[in-house]
This record gives structure tokens, C-alpha cells and sequence, in this order.
């Protein structure tokens, strides 16, 4: 590209200009076909949602809420992501800054790893969980062998009655499978283009390592990181498929948000299937707006 | 890789590159590596004859087809549309464009179950767009239709997000100097912009069809669960599993992760090919 072309590399500062642009009946109905299939696909189903939640008023609203299965859901949701989304973040941040503060071989590979769960289906993804720690997996099989190395582990397991399937601890596994590449996606990406010599600076200049992390690099990810936290906890919260294979379904026990909107239409209660909905379907608009004020805010610091 | 020795050129004078990279691989075995190891360990334990029948049987067979069909059609589709949003996106003004532009994620953000009840609901013989399509003879509940309509839902953002940076980028004066040298505005577009967007389109197009391939939650509602009819792969594997037929169930993963992969390195290539055209920007 020549120089002069980045002067429209700004978003939304693309110059309309006469001679390449399109005759006004065009540039109607392109925006017209545009428009009807946004409707159609996004805010049509977005008002539905809310329309739904409250169709037997507020009252019956709150009711739903405040059912002892929908709170125990809740509570679950919240823990999986809170434990999912630290964890991952950690990842993240080590990921980007092996990858993008250093050379090493196969460097293409790990980041095609990082990517991988992205593109298992998220029924695999539970599925992969059983296989390891189920009753027909290599933790059953562990457990439950006539001669297994460690017996004082296998007794105390079988004793405690140690289940990571069909339970919570299955749930937060398979929940931080499925947000593994969040952060690192939105650093790694950052960090290349932001090079080393401010980091490379700092230490010539005397700071120790993590003075280094937490004054430079730190100030300079802040916004991509929370991007990719805003993400990953969207994900973690909103998670069925994957959540749906471990978890056994028991009400008030092992459902989380989304199973428990399953539960509750797969019992025809539709009103209450989409009250509970409409707290994700919010969720999702924080999302939105969190990540629109973070590219704002991106926008004006590459901007310094 | 020991002590950055003080004579070699490359000095290491970041520190953290052990910790980092070792954590890294540390955790990615842990959570990613060993478990979907499993699922080749689990399908070792079957004979190449049972695992061919259980891959060949008439309902995966049947699954395959549909998921594959619908993935593609409605990735199809929404590289047609998708490509529409983008342009207008970039390239006009209209009121609530900002919204239109932050709402254009929503199939990211809004869980799978989600839509997945809400779109059943919609088109549904009593709901809003289904009672509309119901005289017209057109069913989307429990059809393939459903499937399709789910499937385009969630692949929308992948074409508009691929495209939209490309478009941004592009260089007026390509296109001035192909008007100023008598093209017309189509010819402009089919000669000189599509072609620098193609990469782009076909790496939004890929990353549709694999998100829609391995769609589990937004399906299901919306689809019903009919053998041979509506059942797309995942479906068919939740069932094995719901009957613990953990052979049969990793035996299909198998096929579909295979499929994934191999879809990853198509796109990563896909990938290495759209950014020739935006070297301008790295983000």
C-alpha cells in the first residue's frame, strides 16, 4: 500500500466519494437488504426475548428468579466462570508474552493449539471430560482396578466418593476448556504489534521483571485484556453444549444458567424458560456495550 | 537455553520466557492435549470393523449430510449478506449505524441456548415469524429448515468481521483509476473490489461453516429430534451418550474432530492469504 492509503485506515473515516460511489437507488436498497436481515436474524429475536420473559407480568418474572433451582443455577454459573475466568486469563497472559516477547521453533504450532478448542464442537468438548474422569474413563478405571498403583489414592477417592462427571467440578473443567483461547486470542495479537522496546527499555534502565510487567506491558494490554475477559466470561456463562455432556442435569445441583432454561422449556414453561433467558440475553448486551467502549477506548490510546 | 550467555547475539533481556512458555504448555496438555487424547485412546479400544460400522451407520450418515448441507448453506448465505452489512457498514451513513455495528456480535455473545429457544419459539407454528410463514405452506419447526435458519443465525458476525477490516483498508485509488479508465461501477466492483476481498470472504465463509458444523445448543430447540430427518452429528453423539455408548459416541467425535482439524489448517492458510492484502494493520 502507498503511504498516502493510510490515511484511511481510521474506521469510519472512509472519504464517500462521487466518482466511485454508488447511484443513491442502489446505496437505499443495499442498506434497505442490509437492514431487513439484521431484523430479521438479530434484533428481531433480541426483542422477542424480553417480550417473552415478561409476557405473565413482572410478578411471575421474579417468581421464576427467585425459584430455589433457578438461584442454585445461578450460583453455579457463577462459580464455573469465576474459576474459569482467572484461570484463563493467567493462560492468556503467559501465552501472549512467551509468544510475543520471544522467538522460538514452532511458535505456529502452540499458537494453532491455542486455537483448538475454538473449532471442537462443544459436545466433543464435554465428551473429551468423560473419557478421562467417568466411570468407563481412565479415572474409573483407576479407581475401581483390582491392583492400581497408589492404593492409598484409590481408597481415598472411592472413599470420599470422589466424582468429577455427573458434578461441579466436571462443569468448571468443561467450562474452561471451551474459554481457553479468549484472552490469549485478544493479547497475543496486541502484544506482536506492540513489539519489545518499551519492555526491552525498561530493563535496560533497571527494573526488574514484573516492575517491567506491571508498568509497561501491563498499562498497554489493559484494554485487550479486558476485551478478552469480557469474552471469556460471556462464553463461561453462556456455555451449554460442553456443560450439558458433564453435568448429569440435577436440578437445584448441577444445572447451571443455561440447563436450567432447558429444564424449563423441556417442561413447557416457556415464560419462565425465557425469564431466566432474558438474564443472559442482558448479559450478552453488556457484553456488546463493554466491547464497544473498549475498542472506543483502544481507539483513542493508539491514537497518543 | 540456559543463562543468556553475555557473547551470543541474541540476548534474552526480557526475563519470563521459561515460566511463560513452560506454563503455557503446562496447561494447554492439561486442559486441551490429554483429555482429546482420550478420544483416541477410547476409539483404540474398538476393532477398525466396529468402528467402520458405527461411522457408516444409516443415522450418521444421515447427519452428515444434514450438517454438512446446512453448514454450508447457511454459511453461503451469509457470505452473500454478510458481505451486503459489511459495505454498508463501512462505506455509507444511516441512522443507528453505531448500533447496528455493535449489535452485528450478538450471535458471539448471546449463549447458544439461547437463541436455540428463542428462534424455536419465533418460528414456531404460533410465533411470530412462524405463524406468517405457516399459510405460505413453509414449516422451520422440527424441519431442516430450523436448522438452517439456527446455523445462519450464529455464523452472521464471522463474514462481517473478516470483511469489514479489508474494506476499510482498501485503497480509493484503485478505485478511481479504474472509473477514470471508463469502468463502470459494476465492473469496478466485480473486477477490482471483489477480488481484493475474496481471501477475506472465504476466510469469514470457513470460519461460518466450522462454527456451524460442531453448533450444538442453538440446534437442538429448534430442530426437534427426529432419526434420519433433523438429527445433525452432535446430536446423534449426545444420543450414544445419553444411552452411555461411549464407543459409539467417540468413535463419530473422531470423524468430526478430524473434519475440525482439518478445517483449522484450511483457515489458518486462508488466513496467511487475507492478511497479504492488510499488512497495513495488525489487528
Amino acid at each position: 500500500m502507498t503511504p498516502a492509503a493510510t490515511t484511511f485506515h481510521t474506521p469510519h473515516l472512509v472519504v464517500h466519494r462521487r466518482t466511485t460511489g454508488e447511484p443513491p437507488l442502489v446505496r437505499h436498497a443495499l442498506i434497505g437488504v442490509a437492514l431487513v436481515f439484521l431484523s430479521l436474524f438479530l434484533f428481531l429475536p433480541l426483542v422477542f426475548v424480553f417480550t417473552q420473559a415478561f409476557a405473565k407480568g413482572i410478578g411471575y418474572y421474579f417468581e421464576t428468579l427467585r425459584d430455589p433451582n433457578a438461584w442454585s443455577a445461578i450460583k453455579l454459573t457463577l462459580l464455573a466462570a469465576g474459576i474459569s475466568v482467572p484461570l484463563n486469563c493467567v493462560f492468556g497472559v503467559c501465552a501472549a508474552w512467551a509468544i510475543a516477547k520471544f522467538d522460538f521453533p514452532g511458535k505456529n504450532v502452540l499458537l494453532t493449539l491455542i486455537d483448538l478448542p475454538f473449532s471442537v464442537s462443544p459436545v466433543i468438548a464435554g465428551l473429551i471430560y468423560v473419557l478421562v474422569f467417568g466411570a468407563q474413563g481412565w479415572l474409573g478405571l483407576y479407581m475401581n482396578a483390582d491392583n492400581p498403583h497408589l492404593p492409598w489414592l484409590a481408597n481415598w477417592l472411592n472413599d470420599h466418593n470422589f466424582k468429577i462427571i455427573f458434578a461441579v467440578p466436571g462443569i468448571v473443567l468443561a467450562t474452561v476448556f471451551v474459554t481457553v483461547p479468549f484472552v490469549a486470542r485478544e493479547l497475543i495479537p496486541l502484544m506482536q504489534a506492540q513489539g519489545r522496546s518499551e519492555e526491552e527499555a525498561a530493563r535496560v534502565l533497571g527494573a526488574s521483571g514484573w516492575q517491567t510487567f506491571w508498568r509497561v506491558t501491563l498499562p498497554n494490554i489493559k484494554w485487550g485484556l479486558i476485551y478478552g475477559v469480557i469474552l471469556c466470561n460471556a462464553r463461561a456463562m453462556g456455555e451449554f453444549g460442553a456443560v450439558s455432556v458433564v453435568s448429569g442435569k440435577i436440578r437445584g445441583q448441577t444445572n447451571t444458567i443455561p440447563l436450567h432454561i432447558e429444564a424449563l422449556y423441556d417442561d413447557y414453561n416457556f415464560t419462565g424458560a425465557f425469564a431466566v433467558a432474558s438474564l443472559l440475553a442482558f448479559l450478552a448486551l453488556i457484553t456488546l456495550g463493554l466491547k464497544t467502549w473498549v475498542e472506543y477506548k483502544n481507539a483513542v490510546q493508539n491514537k497518543d | 537455553m540456559a543463562k543468556p550467555l553475555s557473547r551470543s547475539k541474541k540476548i534474552r533481556v526480557l526475563p519470563g520466557f521459561k515460566l511463560t512458555l513452560g506454563f503455557t504448555l503446562f496447561y494447554l496438555g492439561l486442559i486441551v492435549l490429554i483429555p482429546l487424547a482420550a478420544v483416541f485412546w477410547k476409539t483404540s479400544t474398538l476393532t477398525w470393523p466396529q468402528f467402520w460400522h458405527t461411522i457408516t451407520m444409516p443415522t450418521a450418515m444421515a447427519s452428515y449430510r444434514l450438517t454438512f448441507g446446512a453448514s454450508f448453506l447457511a454459511a453461503l448465505v451469509n457470505a452473500f449478506f454478510g458481505l451486503i452489512v459489511a459495505w454498508v457498514l463501512v462505506r455509507y451513513e444511516f441512522v443507528g449505524k453505531k448500533l447496528v455495528d455493535a449489535l452485528v456480535d450478538l450471535p458471539f455473545a448471546l449463549p447458544t441456548a439461547v437463541a436455540g429457544i428463542t428462534l424455536a419459539a419465533l418460528y414456531s407454528k404460533n410465533g411470530w415469524v412462524g405463524q406468517l410463514l405457516e399459510p405460505l405452506g413453509i414449516k422451520a419447526a422440527n424441519t431442516q429448515l430450523g436448522i438452517f435458519i439456527a446455523l445462519t443465525f450464529i455464523g452472521l458476525p464471522f463474514i462481517v468481521r473478516t470483511v469489514q477490516p479489508i474494506l476499510e483498508d482498501l485503497d480509493p485509488e484503485l478505485e478511481e483509476a479504474a472509473s477514470s479508465l471508463g469502468a463502470n461501477r459494476w465492473q469496478v466492483f466485480w473486477r477490482v473490489i471483489l477480488p481484493m476481498l475474496t481471501p477475506a470472504l472465504l476466510t469469514g465463509f470457513a470460519l461460518a461453516f466450522a462454527r456451524a458444523l460442531g453448533e450444538y445448543g442453538s440446534v437442538i430447540f429448534i430442530a426437534g429430534n427426529i432419526p434420519m430427518k433433523t438429527q445433525i452429528t452432535p446430536v446423534v453423539i449426545m444420543g450414544e451418550l445419553d444411552m452411555f455408548d461411549y464407543g459409539k459416541a467417540t468413535a463419530l467425535a473422531v470423524v468430526m474432530l478430524v473434519v475440525s482439524f482439518v478445517l483449522l489448517l484450511t483457515i489458518n492458510v486462508l488466513q496467511w492469504w487475507t492478511n497479504r492484502y492488510n499488512t497495513t494493520s495488525l489487528a
